[in-house]
């Protein structure tokens, strides 16, 4: 299920419209159910950007003048099918677990010859911004949608890293005593109106994890992995969590092995 | 929280605490953190790479003490509540309703320090009736006071309870708004007013 905040939303609409009393929010949230309907029944806006992620990926750019064709995303150079299905991952050539925008990176600075700092400028967009991160990201996770989620979890850096992803995940902290637990640990739980997925519970996590990247209507353009843990750490009261850094890869990995199994319908279309 | 109190707490988890490998992912574990938040603010930086004593506990048990650790947590949290020197704990319940509306404050966007911080609390409760977004991580506390009554004993209650949760439920997932200084002695005296004045929308 790709669009997890409409559930919520439609029984709150319909209850609210129920009650006597009208008042903004309930207009409010009567106006965002309209707008989700319109958009699902367009189409998601994602679409766009795995097609401008395609011609990216074929385009030669960087010092080198080359495409990112021969980038080795964990099934040998070149192949892009069903390379996100694997991921996060073990890599022998960095000698480190990377995810989708980490390796993204390394193809960026080894075949085209970016620096890193140049190939992680702009990882998220903003208005008259955009990311080719977000656009690279969309277009590989594509090309392996309806495939399940299969992260191998087995090299012993995958497995040291589950095991720093799992202290994280508990680990509180900051003025708001939070850890992704404090959102994360029940089912069926909101935030406001959002619904908050059990990510230790297959059965969230297998619908949740999946759907990453995503088209945010909220914000008006597909949004990474690597972004839902910048916004979660946001709310979190933390400061900004570095880019593809070991901690949020360390997360991923975690989260992956309750998500394994799980078809992946990425990009999705949430709130 | 006292340092005798931490002592005691530490001495104890000690005893009581994990294996020797999760001791060894969490000190990786921790070196990882330090090192995965090297570009932002230093100063929020500094604060959420120093847990506190109870955020160690709480983090090491899962949320799930056991007893002897829990009931440690409860008698120190509950001793770092500082009551109003008015002795005054009902506040303005409409200035309550904006705190509680309000999720401004200590995000690294946040960069007015001169506004104060929201209490956030309608994203995990349901409080006045007419606001219907709202989350459900904590109970529902619509018709509070009506329910429970709102003499000084539960007025002290409550002021305490948003204060500093963990004097009544170690590792509740609820913030010590009071002992973190995320809220303001009077902020809560406004939220006490939301849950518990007779003419609050709450009670209504």
């Amino acid at each position: 299920m790709p669009f997890s905040g409409l559930p919520a939303a439609v029984l709150i609409g319909a209850l609210a419209a129920s009650v006597a009393c009208v008042c903004q929010a309930q207009q409010n949230t009567q106006k965002e159910v309209e707008r989700y309907r319109q958009l699902l029944a367009e189409g998601n806006p994602a679409d766009l950007f795995e097609a401008k992620g395609e011609e990216l990926w074929k385009t030669k750019r960087g010092t080198r003048n080359a495409s990112l064709e021969q980038c080795d995303l964990g099934l040998g150079p070149g192949v892009v099918k069903g390379a996100y299905a694997r991921m996060p991952r073990y890599f022998p050539d960095t000698d480190r677990v990377q995810d989708l925008e980490s390796r993204l990176v390394t193809c960026m600075v080894t075949l085209q010859g970016f620096k890193p700092e140049e190939a992680m400028k702009n990882p998220f967009s903003a208005p008259g911004r955009p990311s080719n991160l977000e656009a690279l990201a969309s277009y590989v996770a594509g090309e392996s949608k309806g495939m399940k989620l299969d992260a191998p979890l087995r090299h012993p850096k995958e497995i040291e890293a589950f095991e720093i992803g799992e202290q994280l995940f508990y680990r509180r902290a900051g003025p708001h005593d939070f850890a992704c637990v404090s959102c994360h640990g029940e089912s069926g739980k909101r935030i406001r109106l959002q619904e908050l997925p059990k990510l230790t519970d297959p059965a969230d996590a297998r619908k949740i994890f999946t759907t990453w990247p995503a088209y945010r209507v909220s914000q008006g353009t597909v949004r990474t992995m690597q972004h839902r843990l910048y916004d979660c750490y946001w709310q979190m009261r933390h400061p900004q969590i570095d880019y593809v850094s070991e901690a949020s890869i360390a997360l991923e990995v975690f989260l992956a092995k309750y998500a394994n199994g799980g078809e992946i319908q990425a990009p999705g279309l949430k709130r | 929280m006292r340092p005798a109190a931490v002592l005691a707490i530490l001495a104890l988890a000690g005893c009581a605490g994990g294996s020797g490998s999760d001791d060894q992912a969490r000190q990786r574990a921790e070196q990882v953190f330090r090192e995965s938040f090297t570009h932002g603010n230093r100063q929020i930086a500094a604060r959420v790479e120093r847990q506190d004593e109870v955020q160690a506990l709480c983090t090491r048990y899962r949320n799930d003490p056991p007893k002897g650790v829990a009931a440690k947590i409860e008698s120190a949290e509950a001793a770092a509540i500082r009551y109003p020197a008015s002795g005054k704990l009902l506040g303005d319940w409409r200035q309550g309703e904006k705190i509680a509306q309000d999720g401004y404050g200590m995000r690294f966007t946040d960069p007015d320090t001169k506004r104060p911080n929201g209490g956030g609390c309608y994203n995990c409760h349901g409080i006045a009736p007419a606001e219907i977004s709202y989350g459900t991580v904590g109970p529902t506390l619509y018709r509070f006071g009506a329910q429970r009554g709102s003499g000084d004993a539960m007025q002290r209650y409550v002021y305490g309870k948003i204060y500093d949760s963990q004097g009544f439920t170690a590792c509740s997932q609820m913030p010590r708004f009071g002992n973190n200084g995320v809220l303001t002695e009077e902020q809560i005296t406004h939220l006490v007013a939301l849950l518990l004045d007779p003419a609050s929308p709450v009670n209504k």
